[in-house]
């Protein structure tokens, strides 16, 4: 069943349309990164960004022409060995690389909270002009 | 004029999908603007909601599941739980202060007016792939096969995340005197 396939097997809008969403969540994260005080907001403006980057990654996933080889430059498969079979389709780089970037994030959220508790319990506070200071 | 658009709004589709990306939008301003860091969190929810969506549309199906299940279901809870850690829990109003608003509203419009010009001026090379087709078994295969190590990498790294955040959150032990 095609997801939200329009007649001419397009997505109902444009890749602008989703390079536009992705720039406004871009710019509402580096504007909390830029202005929060709170550490864990700034977090959440990382998310954002990460997010920002994700839909851009499967949009030109989606809609731009892939790399006509599939491999590694200079690896020959064995005869009879469908190169699709072993490095995949083509255009699914921008989906692999947006599966990255959400096990980074996962990874990242989980750290930077164990950072941030660390910062609440060593300063009563979450501020992070006020973590000046190397070693507590 | 429909083609000028980017979009046809004939098409009920079409609606749904400006409905993802207008509360996509809205919630990644209000958590960018708010006052209270537990409206921001809430926002956020739906910022990952409708991020989703836009996947959805993109026929990144396996993305737009995993989106829900990492972000919604694992780094939201942990922001929560950060926002509810971090504050006393008598605190009425969880304050969310901004410092240097208008800068940061600079940099940040100038960013999305850059981004914007570049993505709309640009002649992207559109192509047609064909009719949607189920994206797993594709990324399963690109895993195993052409992105094997930094597939491994990721898992290490992932181990690695776990033990550290094991220890910086752990409690200091007393030390015995």
């Amino acid at each position: 069943m095609p997801l939200a396939v329009a007649a001419n097997n397009m997505p109902v809008a444009s890749l602008e349309w989703f390079l536009l969403v992705g720039a406004f969540l871009f710019a509402c994260g580096i504007f909390t990164i830029l202005t929060r005080k709170n550490a864990v907001s700034v977090l959440m403006g990382v998310e954002l960004v990460l997010n920002a980057a994700n839909v851009n990654l499967v949009a030109f996933s989606r809609f731009v022409k892939a790399p006509a080889t599939l491999g590694p430059a200079g690896i020959e498969l064995p005869k009879g060995v469908d190169p699709h079979l072993v490095y995949g389709a083509p255009w699914i780089g921008g989906n692999v690389f947006a599966a990255f970037v959400i096990i980074l994030a996962a990874a990242e959220a989980a750290v930077a909270l164990g950072i941030i508790l660390g910062i609440y319990r060593n300063l009563g506070d979450v501020d992070v002009d006020q973590v000046t200071g190397m070693k507590g | 004029m429909m083609a000028a658009l980017g979009i046809s709004l004939r098409d009920p589709a079409a609606w749904v999908f400006l409905a993802f990306a207008a509360m996509t939008v809205a919630s990644a301003l209000l958590v960018a603007v708010s006052r209270n860091i537990i409206y921001s969190a809430y926002s956020l929810l739906l910022t990952f909601f409708g991020v989703a969506g836009l996947y959805a549309f993109l026929d990144a199906d396996f993305l737009a599941a995993a989106q829900l299940l990492v972000y919604v279901g694992g780094i939201l809870v942990l922001i929560l739980f950060g926002v509810m850690l971090t504050h006393k829990i008598r605190d009425i109003n969880l304050s969310n202060e901004t410092t240097n608003p208008i800068v940061g509203a600079v940099i940040a419009g100038l960013l999305f007016l850059v981004l914007a010009y570049v993505s709309m001026r640009t002649d992207w090379q559109v192509v047609d792939r064909g009719p949607a087709t189920p994206t797993t078994q594709e990324i399963g295969r690109a895993f195993v096969g052409k992105y094997l190590l930094p597939f491994e990498a990721s898992s290490i790294l992932l181990l690695g995340a776990l033990i550290g955040a094991a220890y910086l959150s752990r409690h200091e032990r007393k030390k015995e005197a």
